[in-house]
């Protein structure tokens, strides 16, 4: 019998993140099926808009702050949820499966000795339970879960949880201050990708494989992504050759994404890709061979040479956008 | 320096998944299974560290018979000596790492290596419940490291970017792909580790807190419409994103 459902809401750069959103939002719903309270905490230093998380539904948000604590240390961070979340009593632990997530979260579980259920596309509560659901083999399969220890912690994909308001609420900000940081583990500096969307949190990704035959040739994706707003995705065999980046690859060695559009140049459709990019919402492939693999997930397939194809869908969107 | 790397037997990437007819677990028959994908970039790195500052190297494998499989491959990559932690049974993630952390402890490790991911289960969880449990420092989806002395360097990957770590030993470190390049077993290599032992020991922890109720396959997503040929069906698919999908 769950009382009281913990959010962790993620900072970086002193913001909110977008995934954290989602898991305040499904947090607030799980609670009211679980007839649990809510509330969420928050780690870092000067963060903005806090009061806001009162419209996905959670009336209440502590701020453990410290200026020592702006940016990440897995020491510092782990060592104040754990104590947090005793002092809270929550049962019900919720975070983003994100870099920083997957950190806290099993360090979470060890404190507690609890059931922990990672990267869930779905939690629903039957007889007063929750029923995860998470894919395995990057999506190959999916494991229906459930938990046996008084408390439990999940992690929520990115992005596959919807955002969006649900009440009117201005949230109750407490603020407190930590004295001592245990930084023996930590962050000393952050390098961002100039400009670069992750594809993990990206609503549209453009994706390109062999068919686009050179490094140099991903210029046209790029310019595509960047006119949609969009993130730039890669198969493996294109990272193998050291044409893209290993943080582009989609796939099983690489990331499992779930974007509203995938468009997928150049790929044929390996099982590892098909794996690690199937859940995306509506699927475009541009293809030479028509008999790719690729088409057989794709909502809408063009067979023909991106060559041709790509360079005249970028003129007619920047057409419509005019 | 006592460096362990955990390594698992997981099933070829290529490979067709089939739910068994209990529909809780994976059907075995027809797979091949491989050394997991990651676990090669922790090897890399565990023998990187040894060839620069000496020691030995372990690896530990939890499962069945056949992860012996796996281990003798690894042991051909150069490491010194192999474990089996051996169940039939199926443990979550938990009870996995209590039984590598106690098998850590005992192999009084300074350093341990091991993919930041195991592409059977993927939850990406291992290296930080086994630090946890050990209280050592942590270093997860590493793509850089560095040892001087006691002290750790090392970038690890997150969303958009990369963040570099300081921290110290004793630590565990999660292996992503671009680490560094794997190598390939010797022929010498590969003969040595025929002869060499892969000692079994029973494992010491199996409360699960995490059940599977059902394993089931995804939707087959229903084969959608090649819109057209060419450059020509470019118009048709921006209105079909627009108004249909609704997505741009």
């Amino acid at each position: 019998m769950a009382n009281k459902v913990l959010i962790y809401v993620e900072q970086r750069d002193g913001n909110i993140k977008k995934s954290s959103f989602e898991v305040l939002k499904k947090g607030s719903e799980l609670a009211l099926s679980l007839n649990a309270e809510v509330e969420a905490i928050v780690i870092g230093n000067e963060i903005n808009n806090l009061e806001n998380v009162g419209v996905y539904g959670v009336n209440k948000i502590t701020n453990l702050k410290n200026s020592e604590l702006a940016s990440y240390s897995v020491s510092a961070y782990s060592e104040l949820l754990n104590n947090f979340v005793e002092e809270a009593d929550a049962d019900i632990i919720l975070l983003a499966n994100t870099s920083m997530g997957k950190d806290l979260a099993p360090a979470l579980s060890v404190k507690l000795n609890c059931g922990l259920v990672i990267d869930c596309t779905e939690l629903d509560v039957i007889n007063n339970n929750i029923i995860a659901t998470k894919p395995i083999y990057a999506g190959k399969a999916l494991t229906i879960l459930e938990t046996n220890s008084p408390k439990s912690i999940y992690t929520l994909r990115p992005n596959v949880f919807t955002v969006g308001q649900i009440s009117n609420s201005i949230a109750e900000v407490i603020t407190k201050n930590i004295d001592s940081v245990n930084l023996s583990n930590k962050a000393t500096l952050v390098t961002k990708t100039e400009g670069k969307l992750d594809v993990t949190e990206a609503d549209i990704i453009v994706s390109g494989g062999r068919g686009l035959k050179a490094a140099e040739n991903f210029g046209m994706i790029e310019e595509l992504a960047s006119l949609l707003g969009a993130a730039t995705g890669a198969s493996r065999a294109v990272v193998d050759a050291g044409w893209r980046p290993h943080s582009e690859q989609v796939g099983q060695t690489g990331k499992t994404v779930s974007p509203n559009l995938y468009i997928a140049v150049g790929i044929s459709g390996a099982i590892q890709h098909l794996a690690g990019m199937q859940s995306s919402k509506f699927i475009v492939a541009i293809n030479k061979d028509k008999d790719a693999p690729i088409f057989s997930v794709a909502d809408y397939g063009i067979a023909g040479d991106a060559f041709e194809v790509i360079p005249a869908l970028i003129k007619e969107i920047k057409k419509n956008n005019a | 320096m006592k460096i362990v790397v955990c390594v698992n037997h997981v099933p070829d990437t290529a490979t067709r998944i089939n739910i068994s007819s209990d529909q809780k677990t994976l059907d075995s028959n027809g797979v091949t299974y491989i050394l997991n994908p990651y676990d090669e970039y922790a090897i890399e790195e565990a023998l990187k560290t040894k060839e620069s500052i000496g020691g030995e190297i372990v690896a530990i494998s939890l499962g069945k018979e056949a992860n012996k499989e796996t281990l003798r491959k690894v042991l051909a990559l150069g490491v010194d000596n192999a474990v089996l932690l051996k169940t039939d049974e199926i443990l979550d993630s938990l009870s996995v790492a209590k039984s590598l952390a106690n098998e850590i402890k005992a192999q009084e490790a300074d350093l341990v290596f091991m993919g930041k991911q195991s592409v059977d289960f993927d939850n990406s969880i291992m290296g930080q419940l086994v630090a946890a449990l050990l209280k050592f420092n942590i270093v997860s989806t590493a793509i850089s490291f560095n040892l001087d002395g006691n002290k750790i360097t090392a970038e690890r990957e997150i969303e958009g970017g990369k963040e570099t770590i300081e921290t110290t030993i004793p630590a565990v470190i999660t292996a992503q792909k671009g680490l560094n390049e794997p190598r390939y077993a010797s022929l010498k290599g590969i003969m040595a580790a025929k002869k060499k032992n892969i000692e079994e020991k029973e494992i010491t922890s199996t409360n699960n807190f995490v059940n599977v109720l059902e394993m089931k396959k995804p939707i087959a997503k229903p084969a959608g419409k090649i819109v057209g040929v060419d450059s020509s069906a470019v118009p048709e698919l921006v209105r079909l994103l627009k108004e249909e999908a609704k997505v741009i």
